[in-house]
């Protein structure tokens, strides 16, 4: 007997309510679109609330020096190179404009004595770029675009799960999704849908991801013929908690070093300076004094006249570097680095890193403005994601769009902090904005009741497997096999191992029996969780595995060094074919000449000024 | 004190729509552990489809909220050295969902109601141009507004609701702090005091403080939020002086 299921009609789907799904949605309303947003939690929980640091756009309003081609040159260095230039160019011209509709939108960023929005300073940003609110600019963002959303005339399904995108020939046509709180079954019609679904970090056990991030675009995606690209780059954020061991993960915002933190080993030695790559060599200061006056500088609103500190390298460097050090045997007693704001003041760290303060507090019952923090590497970002063309973040499956975490191309190898809040109002808007364009001038797709009908097999098929392995316990044993053997350090035959065992994984979580109730089962949602985890970290695996160098966010111990002769041009497209997930290699399109011009511009820029601040060579 | 390795009992309200019997359950404790680490223990060793909310576990989305020996907390910010120091030795701890909303299943309940009040608030009404000029100490006012994490430990405190359902009369805690920040924000131009008092029902707040006590972002809803709201709804319709220098000065206000 088949299932019933209720049918919805619209323009243009999204799915997501991140801060990319949201804006998303309100450009499509705004176009006129018959839009809904589809989303597995409650209105104002994504992801996106855990963003802290900022936002960051060339405002221009800390340094009247920082322009677009700067942030343009510091997000393509900081990619390493392989982001497409076509994002990243969208992404540095556009991005203030975003920030400032926000403010008219509600949002209240800090301000400058100047009254307009502040900026910090981030690691890789070479002026200060980020609009912030405290440590929590995430939660302003995305409470800003629920405020003005639901003002749109905009349906926002909540906690609804969708697990199946429809087809008609090779276009998408709708989606199937679940509800949580019944388990009752919903096929959507739509001219166009929208991933905004964020990223995957929950694959790896030490991670600062919310439950959400299991990769459901992603797989998604991948289920649709799209294509990802850049999958093996994942981002492990240099700060996260080591202590205790439940909190082990949850994120320490760079802003802490934005605003001056020092770290330190266990022999009391800022370690930073030692581990400045050539690449980043004569940008970043020499001397304590020197990495201590640019704070005292920046931090009482001058402009800085000398070169910053090591600390604020960018984060893959910082990562790798904290590792090191605990493996030489110079870590803090849970294995992390010490991370030390006390010398701002108490009311200082109070006022700029409240949710800080408070997440030491009582979470580890440590008090910042005293002592210094336990901090290490957690898996925090995915760089790689659903391959979209730069102006229409169109994927490579008609009528499928995606935005934020869950797309890719903006970051290549390595994402700068700040940059990801700012990718996802940029490019959720070219989103929402695309993808109610081409509803304009389609039918209504009528609904393939046999495609609907097997989705809701697959879904419900969990329920009779009475005697299977409870899916939790999967959940977490993948999880640990993924930070072992897919984590921030890898090798070919861990990765060779990770492949065969998230073979094994899949086939556990594919006879995994969750109960068999319907209504808000948490165990059955993460049943069906399992399986785009295991294909997203089996695209991950697979890439990381081909990558055979060391660059940005992706690290072999057998390979440590870059090779820039293939792979500094060159990028993994993965995608799936009869259920096979399969990887060729495309190589980085060149550049176009004046972004190439403003280059060299800002490179020379850079130079004269750090020649100024260093001094006399 | 350490708590790895210690054995814990746990009495979790279980049932669907309102019909819950608690139900006894242990585990073994590790170190630093919060509820919500508790709740996944007995999700994945025991009960897989036992319903909880929960999204960051970071004290940043407010999904995880529950009755925790009668008080409620945020399950992902209480740690389990603090809750096993306040539960009689051997007696086991309970967790219970929300009292106010609608009860779904296990410690899940529909917020939904929330939602609602919040469509029917105007949104912010300011300058079309951008760049938007106001200084720190006028923003400060609003941000403290905006740290809310929409947890609705608040409204489920409230006794307006709790006690006596004034869902159709009265906003909430949660709401009127979001009222204030709009009314509070230096560019807002829209008038929102008629509202405030009549649709949103101030009035029928009587100053208990209890939504403060339970706030877990800090903000201080009676004082800087009710209390200022019930201020300016007092000058618009209640005090006299006011009314006789709007109608010399020709001042006009909606009521």
């Amino acid at each position: 007997m088949s299932e019933p299921y209720t049918r919805h009609e619209y323009d243009v789907i999204v799915i997501g309510a991140g801060g990319a799904g949201l804006r998303a949605a309100i450009e499509a309303a705004r176009c006129g679109a018959k839009t809904a947003i589809i989303t597995k939690s409650l209105l104002g929980k994504a992801h996106t609330v855990m963003a802290e640091g900022g936002c960051a756009a060339a405002l221009q309003n800390a340094d009247p020096r920082d322009n677009w081609k700067v942030h343009f040159h510091d997000t393509m260095k900081g990619s390493k190179w392989l982001a497409d230039w076509r994002m990243a160019e969208f992404h540095a011209k556009e991005a203030p404009d975003r920030v400032r509709e926000l403010e008219q939108w509600g949002a209240v960023f800090d301000r400058t004595r100047k009254q307009l929005i502040n900026q910090r300073n981030f690691g890789g940003h070479t002026f200060p770029r980020l609009a912030h609110v405290g440590d929590a600019t995430g939660l302003e963002i995305i409470r800003t675009l629920q405020e003005r959303g639901i003002h749109e005339g905009i349906d926002i399904f909540m906690e609804y799960t969708v697990r199946h995108l429809l087809k008609e020939g090779d276009r998408v046509t709708g989606c199937v999704a679940y509800t949580r709180v019944d388990g009752d079954f919903h096929a959507f019609s739509a001219k166009s849908v929208v991933l905004a679904t964020g990223g995957s970090t929950r694959c790896w056990s030490v991670c600062s991801g919310s439950w959400e991030y299991t990769g459901d675009g992603h797989a998604l995606a991948l289920w649709a013929g799209a294509e990802l690209r850049d999958m093996e780059f994942v981002q492990f954020h240099p700060t996260g908690m080591v202590w205790p061991p439940s909190v082990r993960g949850i994120l320490v915002t760079e802003g802490v070093r934005g605003e001056g933190g020092r770290l330190t080993n266990s022999e009391d030695d800022r370690f930073m300076f030692n581990y400045v790559p050539e690449m980043f060599q004569g940008d970043h200061a020499e001397t304590i004094e020197e990495a201590d006056q640019w704070v005292e500088e920046v931090v009482s609103g001058k402009l800085a006249t000398v070169r910053r500190p090591p600390e604020l390298l960018t984060r893959d460097v910082v990562a790798k570097a904290i590792k090191a050090e605990v493996e030489a045997g110079r870590g803090s007693p849970h294995g992390g680095a010490f991370l030390d704001i006390s010398h701002r003041g108490e009311e200082a760290i109070k006022k700029k890193l409240p949710s800080m303060y408070h997440q030491f507090m009582e979470l580890a019952g440590v008090d910042i403005t005293k002592d210094a923090m336990e901090v290490g590497p957690t898996a925090h970002y995915i760089m790689g994601g659903i391959r979209v063309d730069a102006e229409s973040q169109e994927t490579t499956v008609p009528g499928l769009y995606a935005c934020g975490e869950a797309s890719s191309g903006l970051h290549g190898a390595n994402r700068l902090g700040g940059n990801s809040l700012s990718d996802l109002i940029t490019f959720g808007k070219r989103a929402g904005e695309y993808a109610a364009k081409r509803a304009n001038n389609l039918a209504q797709p009528s609904i393939d009741g046999s495609q609907v009908s097997k989705a809701i097999e697959d879904m419900i098929a969990p329920f009779a497997r009475e005697g299977g392995e409870n899916p939790g316990t999967i959940y977490d044993e993948m999880r640990e096999m993924m930070q072992l053997k897919v984590g921030i350090i890898r090798t070919k035959h861990e990765l060779e191992e990770a492949l065969v065992d998230l073979t094994a994984f899949k086939e556990r979580a594919m006879e995994s029996f969750p109960g068999t109730s319907r209504r808000y089962n948490s165990g059955w949602h993460q049943a069906l969780d399992l399986i785009n985890m295991a294909d997203v970290s089996r695209a991950c695996a697979l890439a990381a595995l081909t990558r055979e160098e060391s660059r940005g966010g992706h690290t072999r111990d057998d390979m440590p060094t870059p090779e820039d002769e293939y792979w500094g041009k060159t990028i993994n497209i993965i995608w799936m074919e009869d259920g096979e997930i399969k990887i060729r290699q495309e190589p980085v399109e060149e550049m176009r000449d004046d972004l190439q011009a403003a280059i060299k511009e800002v490179k020379a820029m850079i130079a004269e000024r750090a020649k100024e601040q260093g001094g006399d060579d | 004190m350490s708590l790895k390795g210690k054995k814990q009992a746990f009495k979790l309200a279980r049932g669907e729509d309102g019909e819950t019997a608690l139900t006894e359950y242990e585990i073994t404790l590790d170190e630093g552990m919060v509820v919500l680490d508790c709740m996944h223990r007995i999700q994945h060793e025991q009960e897989p489809d036992m319903a909880v909310r929960w999204n960051c576990k970071a004290g940043k989305c407010g999904s995880c909220s529950a009755e925790i020996n009668g008080r409620p907390r945020l399950m992902c910010m209480t740690r389990m050295s603090d809750v096993v120091a306040e539960t009689p030795e051997g007696k086991p701890i309970e967790i219970r969902p929300m009292k106010t909303f609608p009860h779904i299943k296990d410690l899940v309940t529909d917020v939904s109601w929330n939602y609602d009040v919040a469509q029917r608030i105007a949104p912010i009404d300011g300058p079309e141009s951008m760049d938007w000029e106001f200084n720190q100490m006028e923003a400060d006012r609003v941000q403290h507004f905006r740290e809310c994490i929409e947890c609705f430990l608040c409204v489920n405190t409230c006794h307006v609701l709790r006690d006596h359902q004034m869902f159709d009369d009265f906003a909430g805690p949660r709401n009127l702090v979001r009222l204030a920040q709009y009314e509070m924000h230096p560019l807002d131009t829209e008038d929102r005091v008629p509202e405030i008092k009549k649709e949103f029902g101030i009035e029928y707040c009587n100053i208990t403080r209890c939504c403060t006590e339970v706030c877990p972002a800090g903000i201080q809803i009676t004082d800087d939020a009710i209390i200022q709201l019930k201020e300016r709804v007092v000058d618009r319709y209640y005090d006299p002086l006011q009314r006789i220098w709007r109608t010399i000065t020709r001042q006009k206000v909606r009521y």
